[in-house]
This record gives C-alpha cells, sequence and structure tokens, in this order.
C-alpha cells in the first residue's frame, strides 16, 4: 500500500476543461492527497517546511500540470527551487526521497503530431520534461515516464473521461505498488497493458 | 362576566396559551389553538369573554389588518408585476368559477338574486390570515403551492376593495340603511349610492398617493432621530391612521393597510416596518382567531342545523373542486394541487366585512347574515383540521414531494452574504464582490446611503443591525457569510455575540479597528479578523469569494488589479474635484457622489473580465472558429 501525493498546479484550474474531468475522478481516491498548489499558495510563498512533511509522508509523487511553453507553471516551478533543498533532496546528506517515485501527469494543448521531430514542437514530450528526469534522479528519486493527455484544445469530453478512468486505474496500480520496475523503455505510462487490457 | 379589561386579557392570554401549546404538542398548526381556545373560552361555551349576539370581532380586526399591512410590504411593484400572470390567471379563474358557481346554487336554493351575488362575492373569498400562517408555519412559501395560494389571496384581497364598492349599487334603497347600521360614523353614507362607489375607490387613491409623498418622508425624519422608539410609533401610526381613514369612508381597514403596505414596500423602510410589527402581528393575529372561534354561534347552528351544515358541506366542496381545477389549468403536481385546494377551501375573514356591509346596506336580513357568519367561522375553523387530513392521509399515498434542494446555476446565489455598514471599509468589500457578480446584502443604519444604495440597485436595508429581527428579515437565517464592517467594535461585538449564540453555522467576517479590537473579537473565538486598510478589506472580500468557490490565485490577482486601478481612479478623482472643508453634511454628500462615481465605473470597465490568462477556453473558441 503506497501514498500518493498529487502535487496539482494550474493558474486557471477554473476554466480547464481537461484538468477538472482529470482531477475529478481521483483527487478523493483513498491513497491519495490532493495537493492543489495555486489554491494553497496564491501568493507563490509556499511553506517549505510543510512541503517536506508532506513529501515525506508520501512514497510516490505526482507533478500534476498543464504543459505551459514546454514546461510546468510557474508556482510548480517555484515549489520545485523551494522545497528540493540541498542538504535535503539532494547533496551529500540530502537523501529525505532516495528511492521515491517521481511521476509527471500532463495535459497539451497539441496532439502528438505537433511533438515530433517533424511537428510544429520539433521535439517529442519526453525531451522537453528531460529537466524534470533529472530533478528526479538528483534526488535519487525513480522517474517514471509520463501519463500524458494531449489535443486537449480538440478532443472531446468523452475521450477525456477515457483518459480519467486510465488516470484512475493508474492510480490504483500504483498504491499496489504494481507499476513494474521495466517500464522505463515506453514513452508514456498510458501505454503499459495493466491500463489497456 | 362583564367587561373588565385586565380580566379579558388574561382570559384571552390563558386560552392561547394553553390551547397553543397543546395544539403544537400534538403537531398541529397553531391556528387551529387559537380557535379552539376562542370556541372554549367564547359566550357559548364557558362564557368568558364576549355577550351572544356582541361583536368580538372588532377589536380583534386589527391582527389581520397588521397582516395585510405585511403582506402589502412584501409586494413590492415589480415582483407584482413579474407574478401578474398567475395573480390574474389563478386568481381570476378562482374567484369567477367559484363566484358564477356558487351564485346559481343560492339562486337555486330561492335566495334574491343581491342576496345569492353577496354570498357568492362572500364565498369567492379565502382566509388570507389562516391560509398564510399555516403556509409560513410549515416554511412552504416558496413551493409552488405557496406561489400559487399567495397569487390567489392576493388576487382575492384586491379584488375585494371592488366587491365593497359594488355593494352600494345593490343595496334597497327603499328602507333607511341607518336603523341595520351597527358600523361607526361613516361620512358618505348619506351620499347618493354612485357617488359611494366613486368615493370608495377615490379613498383609495388618496392611500396610494399619501403614502409616496407623506408617509415616506415623516418616516426619513423620524429615522433621522435615532431613537428606535419614534419608528414603532411611526409604523403603529400608519397602520391605525389608514385604518381609521378607511372605517372613516365605510371601507375596510384591512384592504386600506394593504393598500399602505404596497405603497411603502418601495422604500427602504420596508424591513424595519416589518420587524418591527411582526410580533404585534402575530399575537394580535392569534386574537384574531380566538375571536372568529368565540363568535361561533351555536344557537343559530342549533336552531337550523340543515342549513348550516348543508352551507357549510356545500361551500367547501365547491371551493375545493374550483380551486383543484385550478390548479389543473396552471399545471400544478398532483401534491400541491391538493395542498392548494384544502388549504383555501375555507371562507375568509374579508367575508365578515363583506357580509356585515352588506347587512348595513339592507341587502341581507338578520338570520341570513348569522347564518353565512357562523358558515365563514366553521370553514375557517374546519381548514385546519382537513389540512390535517390532506397531510397525514392522503398526501403519503399521492406524494410526489417537490424536491426542496434545486441545482444552483452558479456558485455566487447559492450562498447568501450579508454586508452590515457600508462606509469607507464596507463599500470597498461590496464594490469587490459586485465586480464578482456576487450581491450582497448590505445593512446600513445611515439612511440617505441606504437611498444612494438602492437607486445603484442593491439589495440594502435600514436599520440597525444590533437588532436580530432586523438581521432575519435581511435573510441571516439562510445567510453563509456576515461581514461586520462597522468601525464601531463595540457593534461588532454585540452583533457577533448575538449571530454567534444564534446562528453558529453564519460564517463571521469582521472588520477591527485596531489591535485591541482584534484581541477581544479573538477572545470571542472569532476567527476571521481584518485590521482596517484598504488591503484589508479587499482581503476580507476575496476570503468570502474564496468561501464561494472562487478560486484563491484568480482572487489574488484580482485584488492586487483591483488597487492597481483604484489607485489610478483615486489619482484621476482627486485632479477632478477639491473636496472643500465644509461642513459635515456636504462632505457626506460628495462621499456618495465618490462612492457612486466609483461603482459606475466599475460597472462600466468590468474589470474582472481583463483576466483571460492561461483560459483554455478562449484558446478552443478561437480553433473552433478558425477550424484548424
Amino acid at each position: 500500500m503506497k501514498n500518493i501525493l498529487v502535487l496539482f498546479s494550474h493558474p486557471k484550474f477554473e476554466k480547464s476543461r481537461a484538468n477538472s474531468i482529470l482531477a475529478d475522478k481521483i483527487k478523493d481516491k483513498v491513497g491519495v492527497t490532493f495537493h492543489d498548489l495555486y489554491e494553497r499558495y496564491p501568493d507563490f510563498n509556499v511553506d517549505v517546511d510543510a512541503e517536506k512533511e508532506l513529501m515525506e509522508a508520501h512514497d510516490i509523487i505526482i507533478f500534476h500540470h498543464p504543459f505551459y511553453w514546454y514546461s510546468c507553471p510557474p508556482l510548480m516551478k517555484q515549489w520545485i527551487d523551494m522545497v528540493l533543498e540541498f542538504g535535503w533532496a539532494y547533496g551529500p546528506a540530502g537523501n529525505a526521497l532516495l528511492d521515491k517515485k517521481w511521476l509527471n501527469v500532463i495535459t497539451t494543448g497539441g496532439s502528438k503530431a505537433m511533438y515530433c521531430e517533424n511537428g510544429t514542437n520539433c521535439y517529442a514530450i519526453n525531451d522537453f520534461l528531460r529537466p524534470f528526469q533529472q530533478t528526479a534522479n538528483l534526488c535519487g528519486m525513480r522517474y517514471l515516464p509520463p501519463f500524458a493527455v494531449m489535443n486537449t484544445h480538440k478532443i472531446e469530453d468523452k475521450k477525456l473521461h477515457a483518459y480519467a478512468e486510465q488516470y484512475d486505474k493508474l492510480i490504483d496500480l500504483l498504491v499496489e505498488d504494481a507499476v513494474v520496475a521495466e517500464v522505463g523503455n515506453i514513452s508514456f505510462l498510458n501505454d503499459i497493458p495493466q491500463l489497456n487490457a | 362576566m362583564t367587561g373588565n379589561i385586565l380580566f379579558e386579557a388574561i382570559v384571552f392570554l390563558l386560552g392561547a396559551i394553553i390551547c397553543v401549546s397543546i395544539a403544537k404538542r400534538l403537531g398541529l398548526s397553531s391556528v387551529l389553538g387559537y380557535l379552539l381556545a376562542g370556541v372554549l373560552i367564547g359566550p357559548y361555551v364557558l362564557g368568558f369573554i364576549g355577550n351572544e349576539g356582541e361583536d368580538i370581532l372588532h377589536f380583534a380586526e386589527f391582527g389581520v389588518v397588521m397582516m395585510l399591512f405585511l403582506i402589502g410590504l412584501e409586494i413590492e411593484p415589480k415582483n407584482f408585476w413579474k407574478m401578474r400572470k398567475t395573480i390574474v390567471g389563478m386568481g381570476g379563474i378562482q374567484v369567477a368559477g367559484t363566484m358564477l358557481i356558487s351564485y346559481f346554487l343560492f339562486l337555486f336554493f330561492g335566495f334574491d338574486w343581491k342576496v345569492a351575488l353577496t354570498f357568492s362575492m362572500a364565498v369567492a373569498l379565502s382566509s388570507t390570515a389562516i391560509a398564510l400562517q399555516t403556509i409560513k408555519e410549515k416554511g412552504l412559501l416558496n413551493t409552488t403551492f405557496g406561489t400559487s395560494s399567495f397569487s390567489i389571496l392576493l388576487f382575492q384581497d384586491i379584488i375585494v376593495i371592488f366587491m365593497l364598492g359594488a355593494l352600494p349599487l345593490l343595496a334597497n334603497t327603499d328602507i333607511t340603511p341607518l336603523e341595520n347600521s351597527e358600523e361607526h360614523t361613516n361620512l358618505l353614507q348619506n351620499l347618493p349610492l354612485g357617488l359611494q362607489t366613486l368615493a370608495i375607490l377615490v379613498s383609495v387613491a388618496t392611500i396610494v398617493v399619501a403614502g409616496r409623498f407623506l408617509i415616506v418622508p415623516l418616516l426619513r425624519k423620524v429615522a433621522k432621530t435615532g431613537v428606535r422608539e419614534l419608528l414603532i410609533a411611526a409604523a403603529l401610526l400608519i397602520v391605525f391612521g389608514i385604518s381609521f381613514l378607511m372605517e372613516l369612508v365605510g371601507l375596510s381597514p384591512a384592504l386600506g393597510a394593504f393598500l399602505g403596505g404596497v405603497v411603502l414596500s418601495n422604500s427602504e423602510f420596508k424591513h424595519e416596518l416589518e420587524s418591527t410589527l411582526e410580533p404585534f402581528k402575530n399575537l394580535l393575529l392569534g386574537l384574531f382567531f380566538m375571536a372568529v372561534g368565540a363568535s361561533i354561534n351555536f344557537i343559530v347552528i342549533a336552531k337550523s342545523p340543515l342549513t348550516v351544515g348543508g352551507i357549510l358541506v356545500a361551500v367547501i366542496v365547491l371551493k375545493a373542486l374550483v380551486l383543484f381545477v385550478t390548479g389543473s389549468f396552471f399545471k400544478l403536481k398532483l401534491n400541491q394541487k391538493l395542498l392548494l385546494t384544502f388549504s383555501l377551501s375555507q371562507i375568509g375573514e374579508f367575508a365578515f366585512v363583506l357580509l356585515s356591509f352588506a347587512f348595513s346596506l339592507n341587502i341581507l336580513e338578520q338570520e341570513q347574515l348569522d347564518i353565512m357568519l357562523v358558515v365563514t367561522a366553521l370553514t375557517m375553523t374546519i381548514t385546519p383540521i382537513i389540512g390535517i387530513i390532506n397531510e397525514r392521509v392522503l398526501l403519503p399515498r399521492l406524494g410526489t414531494r417537490e424536491s426542496i434542494k434545486r441545482p444552483m446555476d452558479h456558485i455566487a446565489k447559492s450562498q447568501k452574504v450579508i454586508l452590515v455598514g457600508f462606509g469607507h471599509f464596507g463599500s470597498t468589500i461590496g464594490r469587490f464582490l459586485r465586480t464578482h457578480g456576487v450581491e450582497a446584502t448590505i445593512l446600513d443604519h445611515d439612511s440617505n446611503r441606504v437611498d444612494f444604495l438602492r437607486k445603484m440597485g442593491f439589495e440594502v436595508y435600514y436599520g440597525d443591525a444590533t437588532r436580530t429581527d432586523l438581521l432575519e428579515s435581511a435573510g441571516i437565517a439562510e445567510a453563509n457569510i456576515l461581514i461586520c464592517a462597522m468601525d464601531n467594535p463595540e457593534v461588532i461585538k454585540q452583533l457577533a455575540k448575538a449571530v454567534k449564540s444564534k446562528y453558529p453555522k453564519v460564517k463571521l467576517m469582521v472588520r477591527a479597528r485596531d489591535r485591541y479590537a482584534a484581541y477581544e473579537f479573538l477572545n470571542m473565538e472569532i476567527d476571521h479578523i481584518y485590521r482596517e486598510s484598504l488591503e484589508t478589506s479587499l482581503k476580507l472580500a476575496s476570503e468570502v469569494l474564496s468561501q464561494m468557490g472562487f478560486r484563491k490565485y484568480t482572487l489574488q490577482r484580482q485584488v492586487q488589479n483591483f488597487i492597481r486601478y483604484d489607485e489610478d481612479s483615486l489619482k484621476r478623482l482627486a485632479k477632478e474635484k477639491k473636496i472643500g472643508d465644509e461642513n459635515y453634511i456636504f462632505k457626506a454628500r460628495k462621499e456618495l457622489e465618490q462612492q457612486e462615481k466609483l461603482l459606475e465605473q466599475d460597472f462600466k470597465r468590468g474589470i474582472v473580465e481583463f483576466d483571460t490568462h492561461w483560459d483554455g477556453e478562449q484558446i478552443r473558441a478561437a480553433l473552433e472558429d478558425k477550424n484548424i
């Protein structure tokens, strides 16, 4: 039984169709702590001690955010800058997060076709997520491939609900610690067989 | 037992307390308790009050007078206009249907056509006092049934004016009316009949005009003195004054009071008057019900039980049928229709007035009057009993109970915010809430400002908020948040204490003038304290909105936008006009002008709308437009 901390970050959650559908599905699940950063820190003044305690109390940290300008919204970056301190998260004595899992759950306006060598964005999602991956590495955390909901500008509600179902199932698997360690060779957690059975 | 006033008062009060307590204990409506108390202490059972045939009702009618005044206050002309279709439609069908059928029935049973017409008028009316009291007690005012009943009763209350106006036309002129008349001096009695009708209509118009141009200015003067008793006195003066004038011209005082209420419903004193008169009303209404009970003339019943019984049953069945059909026309659900049918199937208090008036005009004979009066009193007594049968036997079997909870279309509407004090601190809060589409209910004790805010379209009540009754009429019972933005900490303390004990669910957000005030509030276990400044007033307002479901980060940005925008306008307005060092009143007026200007600007600029960053909806809409 693993504990999951969802660090949710969206400056305009009230206007987000995709993220409302996704978040609604999982935020009240057993084993999940849904932590809405923009609601908690509207003034960007992150309470570092409280955040550290939260991190320590959970096994899996989900960075749930829309993909803005090839990265996360500013408060989440602020959070990373402040909370993942030297001597605690990394550095010689920094082993507080050792072996915890790191997962990005993201929504993108553009489609998968836009995120490839020949697409508008030239690079794949996973290329853009490198900084997150390396942050996890530096902290000794285990980085999982992202769970991505793409093309949200055009996708239908029905499809979004199907994604929400997948997200829901994924959380169950994570809580049961049933996501196999060797997922490293796939690009998206969406593609693991358990979610597509 | 003769007219010792103290003794009679004791009998009335004791009767009420005992019978109503028992009725309530048994789960019955208080109306039934009062009526039974009346029967018991009346001349025909224990004989404590009133002699046979004596008009006990006369004084007791003040309860009805006040009730109608208060109903009148509830009816703002614009609401009235909104409801006009149901009022005229339902009321019209009910009154016309009942009158028509009963008229032919009475004709059929051999009454003279004038008598039959008078009777049918009386029968068409229902008892506002009984029906509304019961509806309010059960909290059904906002159901379909509640509004339908209200519409029908309202229509009746208005149509009765015309009925009373028409009665003199039916009078038997060959007999001098004077000998029958037990009424007070009636100025119009010696006028020709057509003129009487005209005079009645003219006096109605007089009340309307006087209300607007005499009473409201008078109340403003009284309010300025700040002496609370004076307002009570003024309220009573209005009611008594109108009643007296109406009696003078031979009209029902209750109707006059109703009209007076309607006239005043648009004024800022609406809720002050309401909360002042409410306690008097209930007690006097109880007195009225007791008087109805006491006036059930058992001798008349004994003399012609068949006639009385026959008419009684016929009337109730007939009225119930017409109401049921009316309800069907307006597509009420079955349970709502049954409630309507059974709660309005009695003859109302106006029948007493109408019948006595007809008697004084020699349309009715003594015996006919007696029988109809008894029937009226009996129908009123039976109504609550029928209601109980309907509620306990019929409805549970047929029930499609109207669901109480309805989905709210917008978060802002599902929660009620009351804002007390609209000075410099409160007005900022009010403005910020309003730019977010949240209209707080405002209370203020400055009648000038109240006047101004009403012009700006706010729901505003004048009065001293430390009085819980005023808070109640402003809707504290349904409120989620009470903002205390007055500057005097003592007043806030008093208000907070009262609300905390009586409405613990209401969230209190208070302004603290300084540290010491904040200490005291903290010690009272008030969590939301705002030490005053522009920023804190906005902080308070944004926390109100956050409670209502607005996102905190959005609000954070909006607060900052608002401050920037407010400072801009501050600079602009400072250039525009020099605020001189004139006397206080001038300054106060300037401040109002300022607020008006600000509110208008807020509205025009729609500052909230500008914040569209990270708005996925917009991008989606744009993409759809271009169809990329």
